[in-house]
């Protein structure tokens, strides 16, 4: 390894942080820069929303204190790099400094879609992913804002509904399609998050589009009219229909640029010594079958950085992530997922076993081959061991058997309902099966949350 | 914020004012007869003469009377003081206990109705504030508004809180004579419970049961939905009414020694005086059986429970300074310093404190069993500069008094030998910890913001690491903010329990650690 290696490193997620601090640990030589015009220091992007809520502040965002990168010699850089020479290896910043680097990574994230709507670029119109975007919708909802629309059914969309309504500010939620993010979540857990959502007393308007958003005189929205032709008064607009890789920047040269920018995976680009990583990464191949060519998670992007260190130090590593998994938050409902549950499944060749709680806010489901073998979970309003279900992915237990030890999944804090009871008794009576359910502690029984 | 919570809000600081304005109320006026009663015989001659030039003199304010008091007073021992007559110098303060005597106040003939006006109220408009929120709301923890709130993020109203408590400790403690008409408040229920009247710490510990109460029904509000944090809650009320306040009371009415089951050495640093110890040996069978309970609790009640449950069992589920802060202090988990600067004082510091008190217990036994031939009254300075800088300075004055400015748990985490002894056995013999779930964290920080503690979780969280700190007091508000279902305590076996490096599931590339 060169001593005076200079790796540079633009953008500062979770990705790049991840990376820098992997390679340290590698290699105590190598230089390290890290860029970012969005923010000094490493934040965590997913706590956006509970700043704006007051839950925080954003140094509380802030997974490391403030001496950690000099402590790890983490050079940081502050700046927006406007392009870069891929032949003599210089960065060039929009405010006219340059950077020489003897490799790069790119790992400079996503920004929001917008659908070329007319008037997507009115004041008061915006999506929520950069720290610029949060302190811009601060500025947003400072005013008279009588309602909030927001335009699109997934993750960032719900966040901002949570957020405005914190403000007591009324939102209409349009979702293009029939049910919320029913591209991810089957029919069942979809309905489930849209009576919360309802609950919550958001406007949730299924199969209804953005057909244009009215400005008024001074070029800031007035209203937004739908794909039925109504027009609904409101004075901010959220744009959450999911996020592109963040490269308008990077195309036009040599690198090898589609949705996202190519790269293989060893995350090498078509450049030598230039590597892409996170959202910004678009895979030749995708990764597994269950999985996509743009992975845009937290949790993939950590990995990402994770793998590309070890190439970077020395061990020339592909890409293997292992079984999928995920979580989020509905309002008050958290959801987890393990292993591969769709959104849809052809059921010729995968068993579906659904159980959902009287009150209609908690839900299991296990997806199974025709053999009856675990493929994957998806958990709301109660939370399972990642643990016990990557052994159990992993191992290829039959979902009988999983249902079996169900307890031992069992991640909710003491005291808590005992849902996996319910959740085997209902297995039995559809599958059959050589256990019976499990027992409640006496403790459990007299202290514990009643099913 | 509906009407109901805004009359309540009303009522609570009609009941804060009359509370606060009820020093200024009354005047004094002091007869010799007063003193003989309030004085100790050895004392008697003297300081009736002593005070002779007040015997009449109606004084207007609380303030007069005990400047004539102290003129008086200090005259006399500063003289002795300035000879050398150290063994004539007197070392009581009898200015609680006359003030006390003299005073004459609309408080001191009418107390119920005083005690309805003041800590009523506060009662009152408090639940009015309380009981409507989160109404018509799904259950689940909302911190909304915590760093918008003046009273939660060091804002005027959390200085102004903060200074009003701050004021209190001290007048507890080392002025009581200003809280006479407070204390005459509560000195029929006081007869009613003991028999006996009331004293300073008879108001402090009717005022602390009832905020742990009120504020206990504000964590069912802002916890409904989860058990833990409602079973906890009831567990610090229940244990601070019936241990901490009521059983200690009833057993003065029975002639038993007055006894707080729960309170453990080297918390109750007096466990071990001479006076304690006479107090119990000379109480009969039920005497002996409390100091037997006590020695037991030390040295197998907290290695047995924190090995099998951790220190929770005790500091968020039994403990009078823990429920107090589980409860009143809830609002201001968030204020407790989370830096790797911290970790080191706050090591440094509870550690000196466990020495010193272990230190002091041990001079003092060794003392008392060589009948204080040894020492002689050395111990006693010892015991009157712990109690002074330790049990009043610290526990009280800056462990609640300073709730809105570094957080509920600076006492507990800075400062309580006792936290220091459980945590060295939770850290090194137990089966408690907090478990990462895999890799699901998203490092948003939410639970190292609302950690009490001051622990930064996520540290942990996002490496997948278990969390073992000796400082965790299983509040569990870490597990239950957090938005992903990453952390759980849990009790389970020792082996992988400590892990320092642990690798993140759900990366097969890679075989390194976090």
């Amino acid at each position: 390894m060169s001593n005076s290696r200079h790796i540079v490193i633009i953008g500062n997620g979770i990705s790049g942080v991840t990376l820098a601090r992997h390679l340290r640990k590698a290699d105590s030589n190598v230089r390290i820069t890290l860029i970012s015009g969005e923010s000094k220091y490493f934040f965590s992007r997913t706590a956006l929303m509970y700043i704006y809520m007051g839950h925080m502040k954003f140094e509380h965002t802030q997974p490391y204190e403030n001496w950690f990168w000099e402590k790890n010699r983490i050079d940081l850089k502050e700046g927006w790099v406007k392009s870069i020479d891929y032949s003599s290896k210089e960065l060039l910043f929009s405010d006219g400094e340059d950077l020489k680097y003897d490799l790069l990574v790119l790992a400079v994230g996503s920004k929001p879609n917008k659908f070329g709507w007319p008037g997507q670029d009115l004041k008061g119109v915006q999506g929520l992913y950069s720290k610029q975007d949060l302190e811009l919708m601060e500025e947003n909802t400072q005013g008279n804002v009588e309602r909030a629309v927001i335009v699109g059914g997934g993750l960032i969309g719900i966040e901002m509904a949570e957020m405005l309504a914190y403000r007591k500010i009324p939102v209409t939620f349009l979702v293009r399609e029939e049910g919320f993010w029913t591209n991810v979540l089957p029919k069942e857990e979809s309905e489930l998050v849209g009576r919360h959502i309802r609950e919550h007393h958001i406007d949730l308007r299924l199969s209804t589009e953005l057909d244009e958003i009215l400005s008024d005189q001074n070029g800031r929205v007035r209203a937004i009219r739908t794909n039925t032709g109504e027009e609904i008064q409101c004075q901010f607009v959220g744009l959450t229909a999911g996020v592109k890789p963040n490269v308008d920047f990077l195309k036009g040269s040599d690198l090898e640029v589609n949705r996202g920018i190519r790269v293989n995976e060893f995350f090498e680009t078509n450049i030598p010594e230039v590597y892409a990583i996170g959202d910004c990464a678009e895979f030749e191949q995708a990764p597994a079958v269950d999985r996509k060519n743009i992975e845009q998670v937290w949790y993939t992007g950590r990995m990402h950085g994770e793998t590309l260190a070890q190439t970077l130090s020395g061990e020339r590593t592909p890409y293997r992530p292992g079984h999928w998994f995920n979580s989020a938050k509905f309002l008050d409902i958290e959801y987890q997922t393990y292993g591969t549950v769709p959104a849809v499944w052809n059921q010729k060749e995968v068993d579906s076993f659904y159980w959902e709680h009287k009150n209609g806010k908690i839900c299991f489901r296990m997806l199974m081959d025709k053999k009856g073998l675990l493929l994957g979970v998806n958990n709301f309003g109660f939370r399972l061991r990642h643990e016990f279900f990557d052994r159990a992915l992993s191992e290829k237990w039959p979902g009988a058997k999983v249902i079996k030890n169900l307890k031992r999944a069992n991640f909710d804090p003491e005291f808590f309902a005992p849902y996996h009871q319910l959740i085997q008794d209902q297995f039995l009576n559809e599958y059959g099966g050589d256990f019976t359910v499990s027992k409640s502690s006496w403790t459990q029984k007299l202290f514990g949350a009643k099913l | 914020m509906n009407i109901i919570q805004k009359i309540g809000i009303g009522l609570f600081l009609i009941g804060m004012t009359v509370f606060i304005a009820m020093p200024f109320i009354g005047n004094y006026t002091l007869s010799e007869e007063q003193v003989r009663t309030a004085t100790k015989e050895i004392h008697q001659e003297q300081m009736t003469e002593i005070l002779a030039p007040m015997y009449g003199v109606e004084y207007g304010s609380n303030f007069a009377f005990l400047s004539a008091f102290n003129e008086n007073f200090s005259t006399y021992n500063d003289a002795l003081k300035d000879q050398g007559a150290w063994d004539q110098v007197i070392w009581d303060d009898y200015g609680f206990p006359l003030a006390m005597a003299a005073l004459e106040s609309p408080v001191k003939s009418q107390p119920w109705i005083f005690l309805g006006l003041s800590i009523g109220l506060c009662v009152l408009g408090g639940l009015f504030f309380i009981l409507p929120q989160y109404r018509g709301e799904p259950e689940g923890i909302k911190n909304n508004g915590i760093y918008h709130s003046s009273a939660t993020s060091r804002g005027f109203i959390g200085i102004a809180t903060g200074t009003f408590l701050i004021l209190f400790y001290v007048l507890l403690y080392w002025y009581p004579a200003y809280l006479a008409n407070h204390v005459w408040m509560v000195n029929p229920l006081s007869l009613l419970l003991s028999g006996n009247p009331a004293s300073q710490w008879f108001l402090y510990g009717f005022i602390y049961t009832l905020a742990i109460a009120v504020m206990g029904v504000r964590m069912y509000r802002k916890y409904r939905g989860n058990k833990y944090q409602i079973l906890r809650t009831s567990s610090v009320i229940f244990f601070q009414t019936a241990f901490a306040f009521l059983i200690p009371e009833i057993l003065v009415l029975l002639n038993q020694p007055y006894f707080d089951f729960k309170n453990i050495w080297p918390l109750d640093y007096d466990f071990f005086y001479s006076y304690n110890l006479d107090t119990l040996i000379s109480s009969g069978g039920f005497g002996l059986f409390m100091l037997m309970w006590g020695i037991l609790l030390i040295i197998i009640g907290v290695p047995l429970l924190t090995y099998f449950y951790g220190k929770r069992w005790y500091c968020s589920w039994v403990c009078g300074c823990g429920g107090l802060a589980e409860t009143v202090g809830d609002p201001y988990r968030q204020l407790s310093d989370k830096s790797l600067k911290a970790w080191k004082y706050e090591r440094v510091i509870i550690h000196s404190v466990l020495v010193l008190a272990v230190v002091m217990t041990a001079l003092t036994l060794v003392n008392y069993f060589m009948s204080f031939e040894l020492l002689g009254n050395v111990t006693n300075q010892l015991h009157s500069f712990y109690g002074f800088a330790i049990g009043a300075a610290f526990s009280g004055v800056v462990g609640t008094g300073f709730y809105p400015f570094m957080g509920n748990r600076v006492w507990c985490r800075f400062g309580c030998p006792l936290a220091a002894y459980l945590g060295l056995v939770q850290r090194f013999k137990s089966r408690f910890r907090i478990t990462t779930n895999g890799g699901q964290c998203i490092s948003c920080g939410n639970c190292s913001t609302y950690c009490e503690m001051g622990i930064d979780v996520r540290w942990y969280a996002q490496r997948g690491q278990n969390i073992v700190r000796s400082s965790c007091v299983g509040c569990g508000v870490c597990s239950a903010v957090c938005p992903r279902g990453v952390l759980k305590l849990e009790n389970d076996n020792e082996e992988n329990r400590i892990n320092d490096m642990p690798i993140i599931i759900g990366n097969d590339s890679i075989k390194v650690n976090a």
